[in-house]
């Protein structure tokens, strides 16, 4: 699979060696390929980077969450109209009757059919988690930015407010802010957002910190180039990469919390299903209905798992540090 | 008798032939040394040999063979790792590049020096401590019964040095592997270390392989030379034969670009040129965080000088000596006290854009200073449109800079990883000349590329000095390249102005004490082998 | 010259001692802010069905909830630093009283959980560290990703039924003081404590892997090498000590994420702990147990990543000598 990447690899001595017959440079004369040694800058032929994406699809585990992402939004998008059942549809004579092909997944203590109401709590739960998330970003990133490049006091403050926030462990202040407002869909969103904003706002505090001390915007800066323009043209574009992998892996901390608050049921309130709700009707029978509680819990347990193990892909690829190994590795 | 025998070896990772053929041979006592740019494969070849590499999916092949008087014969290639650690630390001693990271941050000095010796010679801690004790003075660590238990922390760089080579040297081993070993550090070290080891190495009779990528650091250590170029070996002579009479063009051309002292100034410049840059009773002082609290550190002490239009002032010092905070103090990077005027105008505190246009920086690295998402062209062009200069012709402006450094203009369109550390750097003048400033502050602009490239890169300056009356910030540590280019000197330590006068009289007669002694530490265009009759 | 001297270690536990100063004081406001922010009246809220007009009169003098808004600020914080948290809207008893009866259970699942976490993590971390790429980092690194994806009150739900429903090994809930009953509390501490632990394991492998990666390419291990040590020596002496002084800090700051897993796994296991209580008060809108409670979780958290500083302190001569 490497052998895609060669052709569009070789550029250096011998690209500038091609203009005008003489190599304006009177450089590499001498010399191309480098293997990263030691000491001064290698001015032999810099390698072509291999495109983000083309790292990104090379690695099967990564293709595969996002496959599984696919599917799991498909149904979410569409469970309305593809889902067996209707979600409340009760049938006390059909109740806790185990997976068999009329129910692949059983049906639950009044009898409605689980399958169905997982297809339908996928919809729920994507829409509490990319809810939240959207607010914790567009909350947090733009005050971690801001912090992060101004510093001063305005960091010291808003930094201090961070690591109060992060005293406090997420369920309890997801809890804490259930109890004030009413328990809800909107509440739920509410509670997770607040609890994931200042996770957003150090992750871009700490990045615009790094691209903020690189030369570059250094020499921004000396040209005398306004700051609006700096943080637009230099410091957004170089942060992207970690708030997209913040962003993935949110996600399905995201789901994780809107789980363990239905379960509690203070989260999504019945009827409307969701998997954390599945849960709490299932803890009275554990031991009776395993399936009750088996697939609303793989189904939360899938979704996480694809959120994280895309956002582990996207880091690989992403982060500067682990890409270099990566495209060794490719090579 | 050799101590070391390599021959034919190779070493590849994946489809990439990193070293390919190289033999020799090594005696007692003898220094060889191995010079290449980067990318040679030098310390690849070394480590290969030695059978200290560690890089994932390397193979090696060819033969090494290690001859001790205790353990007797010792293949190296293709060994197991239990005889490859019996041989290491006892028969053969490593010092490295980086002293700060060299070093484990957790143990003391004491631990880290008998560690080798426990392992291989069974020595009870106490007869291990009396030897680290003699160790930490053959290197010339004061009071070292002070610092046994010390931690690499407290030293400075360069006794973080001295003690990776009593590690080295802990089980007296007859063969030591220095691996650019005064690269990081300042010249006057440099110069102590390479004594250090000349003399260590004549009391013990330790045959030394001595890799670097200064010829000059070279010609005062090593009896035979290998020239490496893309893990060949192009001439491998006696130093003195080498400097007098290269072989090889590239010998030649690496001998031609190493930068010396006594070259030629720039020519003068027309003695009414008047004074652009007027710099007086600067003083910085700025914040620093540590674990234990705030510190100050007062980077630039009271530095009064100017800079005529169409010269060069070459700012020069060792590292913390402040030149480079001077550079961002003009360039409003940090704050500073004093007064700072370019023709009248001030340029410190609050300063109107249009102002900070009239001057323009280099920085040091080349691959930091270019933002990775920006095409070089869209880069150069970038000062254009922030000061809104010549709207409407950015195209032809920046082919126009383009050629200006001597790049094809086809280059505009390339990503900054796309182009050569030598290019880059071409690409970050031709960014700081669209601003059309009046003066130019290189900061060390040179310092990171190899020596042909940092040569070609320098002839340029000088070129579009001439064509383009420009007037140069020039901030190096190297003596020998400031002396290429600059008209006036200031010499810096410890934030202190030294020395500040004409380059001629400077380099001719140094007053103070310390220029002479950096003077002194700029290792000489002879080969100390010349000079000794070896 | 040599820097031996204690001033450095105290002056930065002096920073540290300020710095949790301040982030407690954030603490008290946000704890504070929990009963204000109710829309309403919350002693109304929290009365519910069982309102009466002098019950109502009592729980608004005892909770202070008639007086000023700073002058009740002030009157929390102080009360607070004394250990009064006030009366539960419910019970009317002491909130100090009602949490300190149910920290022992608390504290005995997180440090049985803990424990387990570390046992697994540490190994298993630097193991994998020091096979990056091999077929055992990769089963360390799928089987800790699946870990960090399990929800911990369905692993919860799973342990039961295997253990206490199919296997019939262990009680599925309930709790017995250890004082009392030692090897009741044993019995029932296990499934709770084995959720909380495997999560928690899961976390901490990952980043015990990755500090150990890190560390492994560093220059000093490069150098242990060319000294030609043992490998156990290369590894436990300068890997693995380097890698864990980072490793401590994350164990502090991960607590906040083992804590929020307890709280779910007492719901999960009727384990009477803070979790169970802060559920329940939630429940039953009894506020000021929900802002005692979340104090004193918050606190908690606090304290143990000032310890944790204290021992990164000792570990690290950098901070103790610099």
């Amino acid at each position: 699979m490497s052998n895609a990447q060669r052709p569009t690899a070789q550029v250096g001595p011998g690209g500038s060696a091609s203009v005008g017959g003489v190599d304006p440079l009177g450089g590499p004369a001498f010399g191309p390929p480098s293997a990263g040694g030691a000491g001064p800058v290698d001015d032999a032929a810099p390698e072509r980077r291999v495109a983000a994406w083309r790292l990104l699809v090379a690695n099967p585990v990564t293709v595969a969450a996002a496959a599984t992402l696919a599917v799991v939004v498909f149904v979410a998008l569409t469970a309305q109209w593809i889902a067996p059942y209707g979600v409340n549809e009760v049938d006390v004579a059909g109740a806790l009757q185990p997976p068999s092909w009329a129910h692949p997944f059983g049906t639950d203590d009044l009898g409605r059919d689980i399958l169905s109401r997982v297809m339908l709590a996928a919809s729920t739960s994507l829409q509490v988690a990319v809810v939240s998330v959207t607010f914790a970003f567009c909350v947090g990133v733009p005050i971690g930015i801001i912090s992060g490049y101004v510093g001063g006091w305005l960091d010291t403050v808003s930094m201090r407010v961070v690591d109060v926030m992060f005293a406090f462990p997420v369920l309890l202040l997801a809890l804490a802010i259930v109890a004030i407002l009413q328990p809800g869909m909107a509440t739920t969103m509410l509670a997770i957002g607040i609890v994931y904003t200042p996770i957003f706002a150090r992750v871009a505090r700490a990045s615009t910190l790094s691209v903020r001390t690189e030369p570059y915007v250094q020499v921004a800066q000396t040209m005398g180039t306004p700051w609006w323009r700096i943080l637009r043209r230099h410091v957004l574009p170089n942060i992207t990469g970690p708030l997209i992998v913040q962003t993935s892996l949110s996600l399905a901390f995201a789901i994780l919390s809107e789980a363990a608050l239905s379960f509690l049921g203070l989260g999504i309130q019945p009827p409307q299903p969701s998997w954390g709700g599945m849960l709490f009707a299932a803890q009275g029978f554990v031991t009776q209905a395993w399936w009750m509680s088996v697939f609303p819990g793989l189904a939360i347990f899938v979704t996480v798992l694809a959120f994280n193990l895309l956002g582990d892909g996207l880091r690989d690829v992403l982060d500067p540090k682990q890409r270099t190994r990566m495209e060794a590795r490719h090579r | 008798m050799n101590v070391l025998e390599v021959a034919d070896l190779h070493v590849s990772i994946g489809r990439t032939d990193i070293v390919r053929g190289v033999s020799f041979a090594l005696e007692r006592e003898q220094t060889l040394g191995i010079v290449g740019e980067s990318g040679s494969g030098k310390s690849m070849t070394v480590l290969a040999a030695t059978g200290l590499l560690d890089a994932p999916g390397a193979r090696v092949g060819g033969s090494a063979i290690l001859r001790d008087d205790r353990l007797g014969l010792a293949r190296l290639i293709g060994a197991s790792p239990k005889a490859l650690r019996r041989v290491h630390g006892d028969a053969i001693g490593f010092v490295f590049q980086d002293p700060s990271t060299s070093l484990n941050p957790l143990l003391t000095l004491e631990r880290q020096i008998t560690e080798s010796l426990e392992a291989h010679r069974n020595l009870t801690r106490r007869a291990a401590r009396t030897r680290a004790l003699d160790l930490l003075s053959a290197v010339g660590i004061p009071t070292p019964e002070n610092r046994l238990d010390a931690y690499p922390h407290q030293l400075s760089g360069g006794q973080r040095q001295r003690v990776m080579i009593a590690i080295a040297l802990a089980c007296d081993p007859g063969l030591l592997i220095a691996d650019e070993p005064t690269t990081a550090l300042d010249v006057t070290t440099q110069a102590q270390i390479i004594d250090l080891v000349r003399d260590l190495q004549e009391q013990r009779g330790t045959a030394v392989v001595w890799i670097s990528h200064d010829l000059g650091v070279i010609g005062q250590v090593a009896d035979d030379v290998i020239v490496l170029q893309q893990g060949q070996v192009v001439e491998h002579r006696p130093i003195v034969e080498l400097v007098d009479a290269p072989a090889h063009p590239y010998t030649q051309v690496l001998l031609a670009a190493r930068p010396r002292l006594g070259g030629s100034p720039p020519p003068p410049v027309d003695d009414s040129g008047a004074v652009l840059l007027d710099v007086a009773n600067l003083d910085v002082r700025f914040p620093v965080s540590t674990p234990t609290g705030r510190a100050q550190i007062h980077a630039v002490r009271d530095v009064s000088f100017q800079v005529r239009r169409g010269t060069t002032l070459g700012l020069v010092g060792e590292s913390g000596s402040g030149k480079s905070t001077i550079a961002n103090a003009l360039t409003g990077l940090v704050r500073a006290n004093g007064s700072a005027t370019l023709e009248g105008q001030p340029l410190l505190g609050k300063v109107p854009r249009d102002r900070r246009r009239r001057l323009a920086m280099v920085f040091q690295d080349p691959f930091s200073s270019l933002d990775p998402r920006i095409r070089a062209g869209d880069a150069v062009a970038e000062p254009l449109r922030v000061h809104r200069l010549r709207p409407g012709r950015h195209r032809e402006r920046v082919a126009a800079l383009f050629d200006l450094v001597r790049l094809p203009t086809a280059f505009a369109s390339r990503f900054p990883h796309e182009l050569s550390g030598g290019q880059r750097q071409r690409v970050s003048i031709a960014r700081a000349l669209a601003l059309e400033p009046d003066l130019l502050i290189l900061d060390e602009a040179t310092a990171s590329l190899d020596a042909s490239i940092q040569a070609q890169v320098l002839g340029l300056l000088r070129d579009l000095q001439q064509e383009l009356a420009l007037t140069y910030l020039f901030i190096a540590h190297d003596l020998a390249i400031v002396q290429d280019m600059s008209h006036d000197v200031l010499v810096m330590q410890e934030g202190v102005a030294v020395e500040y006068r004409p380059a001629g009289e400077l380099f001719a007669d140094p007053r103070e004490e310390y220029t002479q002694r950096l003077l002194a530490a700029v290792p000489p265009e002879r080969p100390r082998a010349a000079r000794s009759g070896r | 010259m040599r820097s031996g001297s204690p001033r450095a270690l105290f002056v930065f536990l002096g920073r540290r001692l300020l710095y949790s100063a301040v982030v407690l004081f954030g603490v008290l406001v946000v704890t504070f802010a929990i009963v204000q922010l109710v829309p309403g009246d919350p002693i109304r809220l929290a009365l519910g069905t069982r309102f009466n007009q002098d019950a109502y009169d009592a729980l608004r003098a005892a909770s202070g909830l008639d007086r000023p808004l700073h002058e009740q600020f002030v009157s929390y914080v102080t009360g607070a630093l004394t250990g009064d948290l006030g009366v539960s809207f419910r019970s009317g008893q002491p909130v100090t009283l009602l949490l300190l009866e149910r920290l022992p259970a608390t504290i005995s699942l997180a440090l049985v959980g803990v424990l387990i976490a570390l046992l697994i993590s540490v190994p298993a971390g630097i193991w994998a560290g020091l096979r990056e790429g091999r077929l055992a980092d990769g089963i360390v690194r799928v089987t800790s990703q699946f870990g960090v994806s399990i929800p911990d009150f369905w692993m919860g739900l799973l342990l039961i039924t295997l253990f206490a429903g199919v296997l019939g090994w262990l009680p599925s809930s309930g709790y017995a003081p250890l004082a009392e009953d030692p090897a009741g509390w044993a019995r029932r501490v296990i499934l709770p404590a084995l959720t909380v632990g495997l999560v928690a394991a899961a976390i901490l492998t990952r980043y015990i892997r990755a500090a150990v990666l890190e560390v492994a390419h560093a220059g000093f291990v490069r150098t242990a090498r060319s000294k030609g040590l043992a490998p156990s020596v290369v590894t436990g002496r300068h890997i693995v000590r380097n890698a864990l002084v980072p490793v401590l800090t994350i164990v502090g700051i991960q607590l906040a994420t083992i804590l929020s897993g307890v709280i779910v796994v007492e719901v999960v296991f009727a384990w009477p702990g803070l979790g169970r209580l802060v559920y329940d008060a939630v429940a039953a809108r009894d506020y000021a147990l929900i802002q005692g409670a979340v104090l004193l979780i918050a606190v908690m958290f606090l304290v143990v990543n000032l310890v944790v500083d204290v021992l990164y302190a000792v570990v690290d001569p950098r901070i103790r000598l610099s």
